[in-house]
């Protein structure tokens, strides 16, 4: 259903930038569409830039690979602090930050928010597996609150700065937490509460080097994985008997 | 230095894991013990999330505990029949382990039940070690104190299936091994240890093994349920991180030679008294932590198959 509605959303964008009334209104792109994970990751940043005709506000959408996650409540029972109840959600984004040139209540009608997910509160999670209606909402704000405090969801609005009457840049900040895989950044350009352009653009991140090839044969090739695991362990232990023993 | 590890998928100080190594080779190398139980809490202290800080833990008893076992094999003290005996329980042991693991982790609950299985386990241990070497103590000072006896025959000595153990010195039911095998194999998967902490204790009270051959046959079995737990893990939950594993065993191999050389200057009381205290604390860290209220009641993580 998401996947759908980004290719729409994207079409959409196409559409837009096609059509000859509205050619070039926006233009955008990242300075790196792959970001990779190496040893001492620490985060990264993406400079997003581009240039607008004819003036508005820039609004861009960063949204992390969607997964199934769980949220779990803990209660005490007997002196002891354990999960008790769960919601899952079945397409939370991993990470999710807003960037604009004002803040998005000011540019964004609140209709248009809604519709294009702009804005952390306008995520549509939906619940899946067995849950009761009442208990939705609280998982749901934890579900953001927990995402926020990890960095992962934004809180507010990131700055797009302009550069002169055309030119718009952003930096999309990464934490080193950040999930791995493919990810959208939508740019709208709003001019008086109405979205006149759109443009998606995909950013991968990925592992690469050691890190990736461990991870990749670890998930596809496991038993193998768990072998090699074995034997290392194996190799390490009997190095080191040979190393000390005349120590 | 930082390094990030690729399973656990968190950054850590490559020095603080190196240290951890050190100090779990130090202590299994003074005490003969693999220091599983004690490393799979310490990886979580540091924020290695449970179920990677469990099975990596058992990749690196793999490597610690052969170690340990080459030492005593030249000394001829592992009694290698009743190793495979208790293996082949292991092995069982582990399976049924990993997937109760699984289904743990499924529920929610892996978390818990590493931490309660910790609680009780350190707990027992290590007031039953306290008493016992405090005792030791106690009567080392008074030397017409009359002596106990190694072990009691109970009603387990009786059961069929008898087996000779001729390194041991033993003519036992071979359930006994296999049961105990069985047990470990299941501690191991679910709690990434190498159950050295059990398994010696009961093999001098409950097998009655000499003591001379119960380090090294321990460290064996341990070789195989450590082995089968890591690929099992591997396969159905996979949370080794051979990174991690392999950095914290530097660090072991060190650690163990500068431990044993330092542990054998010790008398063998006061060593028992130390690691009682070690275990208690440990248990009464995770104890305490279960019982304070956290700071967020809501946990959120991805669903994992």
């Amino acid at each position: 259903m998401t996947r759908t509605r980004s290719l729409v959303l994207a079409a959409f964008g196409l559409i837009l930038l096609t059509s000859p009334a509205c050619a070039q209104q926006l233009v955008a792109d990242l300075t790196d569409h792959l970001v990779a994970i190496t040893t001492g990751f620490h985060g990264t940043a993406v400079t997003l830039f581009g240039a607008i005709e004819g003036g508005g506000d820039v609004v861009v959408v960063v949204r992390g690979p969607e997964r199934e996650t769980v949220v779990r409540r803990k209660s005490r029972n007997a002196g002891i602090w354990l999960n008790t109840r769960s919601v899952s959600f079945a397409n939370a984004p991993g990470f999710y930050q807003v960037f604009a040139t004002h803040p998005i209540e000011q540019v964004v009608p609140a209709s248009l928010r809604q519709l294009n997910e702009i804005g952390v509160e306008t995520l549509k999670l939906t619940p899946v597996g067995r849950f009761s209606h009442e208990e939705v909402p609280a998982f749901h704000a934890a579900l953001i609150d927990s995402l926020q405090a990890e960095g992962l969801y934004g809180q507010g609005t990131g700055r797009v700065e302009m550069l002169g009457e055309k030119l718009f840049r952003a930096t999309l900040a990464f934490p080193p937490n950040v999930p791995i895989g493919t990810y959208t950044v939508q740019i709208f350009l709003l001019r008086k509460g109405d979205m006149v352009a759109a443009q998606t653009t995909p950013l991968i991140i990925s592992q690469t080097g050691l890190e990736a090839d461990l991870n990749s044969f670890a998930t596809d090739q496991a038993v193998l994985y768990g072998v090699v695991a074995v034997l290392a362990a194996v190799l390490a232990g009997w190095g080191a008997t040979l190393l000390f023993r005349n120590v | 230095m930082e390094i990030y590890l690729p399973i656990a998928q968190v950054t850590q100080d490559v020095f603080v894991l190196l240290g951890i190594g050190l100090v779990m080779g130090f202590l299994s190398g003074m005490f003969g013990v693999g220091g599983g139980f004690l490393l799979t809490p310490l990886l979580i202290f540091i924020g290695i999330p449970e179920p990677v800080a469990v099975a990596s833990s058992a990749n690196q008893l793999v490597g610690a505990s052969l170690s340990g076992v080459i030492t005593h094999w030249r000394r001829g003290n592992v009694d290698f029949k009743m190793g495979i005996v208790l293996v082949t329980g292991g092995i069982v042991g582990s399976l049924v382990g990993v997937q109760l693991f699984s289904l743990l982790r499924r529920l929610g609950q892996i978390d818990l039940v590493i931490s309660l299985s910790y609680v009780i386990l350190l707990s027992t241990l290590g007031t039953m070690m306290m008493i016992e070497s405090v005792g030791a103590l106690v009567r080392a000072n008074q030397p017409d104190a009359p002596l106990r006896r190694l072990h009691q025959h109970g009603w387990f000595h009786r059961l069929p299936l008898k087996m000779r153990f001729r390194r041991s010195k033993l003519y036992i039911s071979a359930l006994l091994p296999l049961s105990l095998g069985f047990g470990i194999g299941i501690l191991s998967a679910i709690l990434g240890i190498g159950g050295g902490f059990l398994v010696v204790p009961a093999m001098i009270y409950i097998l009655g093994m000499p003591p001379s051959v119960v380090p090294g046959t321990s460290l064996f079995q341990t070789i195989f349920i450590t082995a089968s737990a890591t690929i099992l893990q591997a396969v159905t939950n996979q949370t080794v991180d051979l990174l991690l594993a392999l950095v914290i065993l530097v660090g072991g191999v060190v650690g163990v030679q500068y431990g044993a050389r330092f542990g054998a200057r010790m008398r063998g009381e006061y060593l028992r008294v130390m690691l009682a205290a070690i275990i208690l604390a440990v248990g009464a860290k995770l104890l305490f932590d279960l019982t304070v209220p956290p700071g967020n009641v809501y946990s959120v993580l991805p669903r994992l198959e």
